[in-house]
């Protein structure tokens, strides 16, 4: 079952999720993205119903998009966490998304955040967060190896001990992760956990 | 000739112009004037009052200074009332920004917007323009701090100094003459105030006629000050601008 956590380290945030797209107990697909590269410095890991997490975090990508193209100046990370926390609370009392998000990003100024939001529109900003059937562990995992000046290496090592700490204790562990990253070099996909390749498709 | 044309807003003059809005700006060069000087550490707005009656009891202290957010004041010049309007719809704007990103509302995107409802009265069925031009002053993150100008037909822009009213095409070539880049803002205050000293029709300029308001940052936060009349004759006599009154 689902597992989205990120964490902030020195001078960049991180965010992981499983990349399992599941309906019932049948899996359709183990190499899924769940964690949307919003803009240059922003990412977006949701977890949630398939459908309203495409929806929604399309939804507010392209909005962030319409704000730099109309004003010239990019929005910042806590800006559009508040944005995002609007559009989940509005949309609560009418049609409510199903999405749980982890925003990460990096501000000039400012440096590396990370936002909590849920699909009741709450938000927090914290130093790690997580969500799913995985954040019984990861959560624990983090509280007690988390610290705030992590390097990079040492907090993809850390993810890699969540991930390690999903598969061995969760009944229902996805078996596949993608970790992304953001700094003051921008966002980007840092690397895949896999242990289960998509079966290639035959020709006959 | 042009009569065909003056009574409606949307239409074009053969001659390609728009007269309903240039009458507009027409009206704002009878209006009290406005003038607004950026520094470095800071933006000025002064502005003139005029004063209809003696016997008129003014409601607020302050007639041609409004402040939109904790960082953004505006000056006016023009129909009060069309003014009223566009400020109540400015410090909206500003709020709504607030309420969606928790944050302040960029400078030049509040003017922007102001400046949209201006435009769409120049261009919609049935109604005149807004005949009132505004001096913003603010500050921002991203830009820092910024003065911009903008009239009835919806168009603005960014300025290091700016006049607006009556007396305003005199009142631009002294600023013109006399501003400098590195201006800070005690001297931004005195231009301004000798500006107005010699575009204004009195001869001597007191509080009564004056007002004067500044925005600039104390402690790392954005502050909005409008000068009391009591400073403000204080500085006008230091000015030299006015004879100390005999009371004091």
């Amino acid at each position: 079952m689902e597992c989205v956590f990120g964490m902030v380290g020195n001078g960049f945030s991180l965010v992981v999720a499983d990349s399992s797209a599941v309906h019932s107990i049948l899996v359709h697909k183990s190499n899924e993205d769940k964690i949307m590269i919003l803009d240059s410095h922003k990412l977006m890991g949701a977890s949630g119903e398939a459908g309203d997490r495409a929806q929604f975090t399309e939804y507010v990508q392209k909005n962030v998009a319409l704000y730099q193209f109309r004003n010239g100046i990019p929005l910042t990370t806590a800006a559009t966490a508040n944005f995002t926390r609007g559009e989940l609370a509005t949309a609560l009392r009418k049609n409510p998304y199903m999405v749980n998000i982890i925003l990460a990003g990096y501000d000039k100024g400012t440096g590396p955040s990370l936002y909590y939001i849920d699909y009741i529109a709450t938000l927090h900003k914290v130093d790690k967060a997580a969500f799913g059937y995985g954040s019984y562990f990861s959560l624990a995992m983090m509280d007690r190896h988390y610290r705030k000046d992590m390097t990079v290496e040492e907090a993809v090592d850390l993810a890699d001990k969540c991930i390690m700490e999903i598969r061995s204790r969760l009944v229902v562990a996805p078996p596949n992760f993608v970790i992304k990253i953001v700094d003051k070099e921008g966002a980007r996909e840092y690397a895949w956990r896999e242990s289960v390749k998509d079966a290639p498709v035959s020709n006959i | 000739m042009s009569r065909r044309y003056d009574s409606r807003t949307t239409i074009f003059s053969p001659e390609g112009r728009l007269y309903q809005v240039e009458y507009a700006m027409e009206a704002i060069g009878n209006a009290g004037s406005a003038i607004g000087i950026l520094s470095k550490d800071g933006v000025v707005l002064v502005g003139e009052k005029k004063v209809t009656s003696k016997l008129l009891q003014t409601s607020t202290s302050s007639e041609k200074m409004y402040k939109i957010d904790d960082h953004v004041a505006c000056a006016v010049a023009g129909i009060m009332s069309d003014a009223n309007i566009l400020i109540n719809t400015a410090r909206f704007q500003a709020q709504r920004y607030t309420f969606a990103y928790q944050e302040p509302m960029p400078v030049e995107q509040l003017v922007q917007s102001l400046c949209d409802t201006k435009q769409g009265y120049t261009q919609f069925g049935g109604l005149r323009p807004f005949g009132v031009s505004f001096l913003f002053a603010g500050w921002d993150k991203n830009y820092g701090f910024q003065l911009y100008m903008s009239d009835p037909s919806g168009n603005y822009g960014g300025w290091k100094a700016a006049a607006i009213g009556a007396n305003n095409q005199a009142a631009q070539s002294i600023l013109k003459q006399d501003y400098k880049d590195d201006i800070t803002r005690e001297e931004a205050v005195q231009l301004a105030l000798k500006v107005l000293g010699k575009t204004m029709d009195s001869t001597s300029l007191t509080s009564e006629k004056l007002e004067l308001a500044e925005v600039f940052l104390s402690n790392g936060k954005v502050k909005y000050q409008a000068c009391s009349p009591e400073t403000l004759n204080k500085m006008l006599v230091s000015a030299g601008l006015t004879q100390p009154t005999v009371e004091e």
